[in-house]
């Protein structure tokens, strides 16, 4: 081992260099309020690491960017803890950077001569801002979209560069795919690496000029190492614990899909832009910019400009009222700001839907239902009404349809992972045929991005499957679908032979003729046929034309008329 | 000198019990911190994605339309799961009729290379067209490279209907 380490240092430095670095001399009052620069560089490190893991199963172009994200979560064993480390490590990331810069704003560590290493920092604080603001938008949920949709009007709306700044953006018009493109270049491609390039100017700096000392720290100097490096080691090894604890219990956010038509949706930032989103609402009309762009680009100059407009000697830190106070004052707002964003944002829909009140005309299989029990000699009624036997002809027709295209493959139903989402929660402007049918001809024209494949029926059955697919609900979803074949094959005799133009079934259809509802129970098979053949020998005046059916449909519309239950 | 410019700093600063505290508990820190990254991230890229619900099975063809004994290629469409996308292909697979209403039904891929092979009805054979491996009805090798008979599909049939399932796993 030493040989190898000998080696290396004779052809490289290496080991001169490192040690170099960790015996570095630091002031006597250096101690544990001085571990938080490490710990963002960590942290720093985390979302390098965890983000090239992410970059591995991600498709960077919207649409594809959900399903691939959801492929992530759903699929990949240690995907959400990935994915949490990633969007839990922005966040504390964040945190831990503006703690460094209070914690070197309260000690006045930016003066001089150690202002260039101040402006480098507030630079990466920036950066971190960028990080957050870019990476937002890549899952492509509606979140994600709406809250970029926000961000760049904000962004236009400053004066003079707005409008190319908004180019820039990619959004003129709308957020898609130019826009994403650049947030995810920006995200992976440009920032990291100058962020890597600042975090060296950045140490490097603190390197040339020493780490501050406090006012009047003459001790002897200490090393870097062990002492120092131990205290930054504990620091990260404790902000780790808690990320991970964050990772495995909280679970990290995936909406639905990007929906631009979605007009319900109210769009929020990450938690910590709200305090900026919050502060919007105190400028109305033309003065609305001052909130947006003035106030926040006069904060970011002044932050920039503090080693200059602060530039007494280093005092005590008893003394540094003025500046201990202004942060406090600052925190207190960005809290109360924060918490009124908060407390003012309604509830989205996304939630809401799960609390859908189940429909009360609807028939557990459980359910005992006494008037069905009369027994009838060529087909027993069940004794219990299932939740299929409540279907109209039409949706057990689309049932079939929906057992036969394998929509299960990917809506695999309520409680449980797919690729699509789950059908018993349809936001509320897609409960309709009007909005269905064109999805279901071509999905990716109606959702962009959306990875469902086209299905390929005629317009009639795909009312049809829309009509079955806005009755499930999640807890009809299996009964419903435990329909056995001879009932959809016997609606599709009843219905292709406009049985419906007449007869009543479920409440569907025509009252012309008497409702079917029962029938099993008024008539048995062999009526059935012979009323069939010829309606008249069994039913005197009726004006039912006969029909005469090859045996095997014959066979299902008997079956399926007599299980029919009583009208509920 | 490196070395006495330390030893010198340590006798006034921290004693050598304290160091050795200090360096363990930095190699033991990021040592679990490495692990605590590297195991999860290991899992995450190593192990397989969960398998959905197994491939579904498809209603190729209506079985009366198929002739006894002659291969037929039957073409339907069936869904295929490809990372985080699911596509609608067409999928073909040659279906042979016995007399007693039993089916095979082929992959349509030669064993050796996976070129599309087609039935030479003169020769009576599956016949490839890239390295001439040719098999007899039932599948087996009659000639060429290919090291195993014909990949087969699973299949049912299910009121007069043929259903195409996934592969069959060769032996």
């Amino acid at each position: 081992m030493r040989k190898i380490i000998d080696w290396l240092e004779h052809r490289t430095g290496l080991e001169s260099a490192i040690k170099n670095f960790l015996y570095e001399d630091i002031p006597a009052s250096a101690g544990w309020h001085q571990i938080i620069g490490s710990m963002a560089v960590f942290f720093f490190v985390i979302q390098v690491f965890t983000g090239g893991l992410l970059a591995f199963n991600y498709a960077p172009t919207p649409g594809e960017a959900y399903n691939s994200v959801k492929y992530i979560m759903t699929e990949l064993t240690g995907g959400p803890l990935i994915r949490g480390l990633h969007h839990w490590g922005a966040s504390m990331m964040l945190i831990i950077v503006v703690l460094h810069m209070i914690q070197v704003f309260i000690y006045g560590a930016y003066k001089k001569p150690r202002e260039a290493t101040w402006m480098v920092g507030v630079t990466l604080l920036l950066i971190t801002l960028a990080f957050g603001l870019t990476g937002y938008l890549l899952p492509w949920d509606n979140r994600a979209y709406w809250g970029t949709v926000v961000t760049t009007q904000i962004a236009s709306q400053a004066p003079i560069a707005g409008p190319y700044l908004l180019r820039l953006l990619g959004s003129q018009g709308s957020v898609g795919n130019v826009t994403f493109s650049r947030f995810y270049a920006l995200h992976t491609v440009l920032l990291p690496p100058l962020t890597m390039i600042l975090i060296g100017i950045h140490i490097y700096l603190v390197r040339k000029h020493g780490v501050a000392a406090a006012v009047g720290d003459i001790a002897p100097k200490r090393k870097f190492f062990p002492e120092q490096v131990f205290k930054d080691t504990v620091g990260v090894a404790v902000a780790f614990i808690i990320l991970f604890v964050m990772a495995v219990v909280a679970k990290v956010p995936l909406e639905r899909l990007a929906d631009p038509t979605d007009t319900a949706y109210i769009p929020r930032p990450e938690w910590y832009f709200l305090f900026l989103f919050q502060t919007l609402k105190f400028f109305k009309g033309p003065l609305e910019t001052v909130g947006s762009v003035v106030l926040p680009g006069v904060a970011v100059l002044t932050l920039f400009l503090i080693p200059f407009i602060d530039r007494g000697p280093m005092i005590r830190l008893g003394k540094r009222t003025f500046a201990i106070s202004f942060v406090l004052l600052a925190v207190i707002a960005w809290t109360g700001l924060t918490t009124a964003a908060v407390v003012t944002t309604p509830k989205n829909q996304e939630s809401a839907e799960d609390t859908t009140a189940p429909e009360p005309e609807t028939v557990s299989s459980t359910i005992p239902n006494p008037q069905v029990q009369a027994p009838s000699a060529a087909a027993p009624a069940p004794a219990k009404v299932a939740a299929w036997q409540r279907l109209t002809p039409q949706e057990l027709i689309g049932l079939g349809h929906f057992k036969k295209e394998g929509c299960t493959n990917c809506h695999p139903g309520a409680g449980q992972n797919g690729i699509g989402p789950d059908l018993t929660k349809m936001p509320a402007d897609h409960r309709n045929v009007t909005w269905m049918v064109p999805h279901f001809k071509n999905p990716s024209r109606v959702v962009p991005g959306s990875a469902m494949p086209p299905i390929d029926l005629s317009t009639a059955d795909l009312n049809a499957l829309s009509q079955f697919v806005l009755k499930l609900k999640p807890q009809n979803e299996q009964a419903l679908q435990s329909a056995p074949d001879f009932v959809i094959q016997g609606a599709t005799v009843y219905q292709s032979n406009h049985c419906d133009a007449c007869h009543q079934i479920n409440g569907a259809g025509s009252t012309l003729a008497p409702a079917l509802d029962g029938v099993g129970v008024r008539h048995d098979r062999a009526w059935l046929e012979k009323h069939f053949a010829d309606p008249g020998s069994v039913t005197k005046g009726t004006i039912m034309p006969p029909y005469k059916f090859a045996a095997p449909d014959l066979d299902g519309i008997c079956k399926y008329l007599l299980q029919l239950p009583k009208g509920a | 000198m490196d070395e006495s410019h330390e030893a010198q700093h340590q006798s006034v600063e921290v004693s050598p019990t304290r160091r050795a505290f200090y360096i363990g508990f930095i190699n033991g820190a990021t040592g679990l911190i490495g692990l605590a990254l590297a195991v999860p991230a290991a899992i995450y890229l190593l192990f397989p994605p969960r398998l959905r619900k197994g491939q579904q099975w498809v209603e190729a063809a209506d079985l009366s339309t198929i002739p006894t004994g002659t291969p037929t290629e039957v073409s339907f469409a069936r869904t295929r799961v490809d990372g985080w996308k699911v596509t609608k292909e067409k999928a073909t697979a040659w279906v042979v009729k016995k007399p007693n209403n039993e089916v095979v039904a082929f992959l349509p891929q030669c064993t050796h290379l996976g070129c599309a092979y087609h039935w030479d009805d003169p020769s009576h054979t599956f016949a490839c067209p890239c390295h001439t491996s040719s098999f007899s009805i039932d599948g087996q090798v009659l000639g060429g490279p290919a090291p195993r008979p014909l990949d087969r599909f699973m299949t049912r049939i299910q009121g007069g209907k043929l259903d195409i399932g996934p592969a069959e796993p060769h032996a």
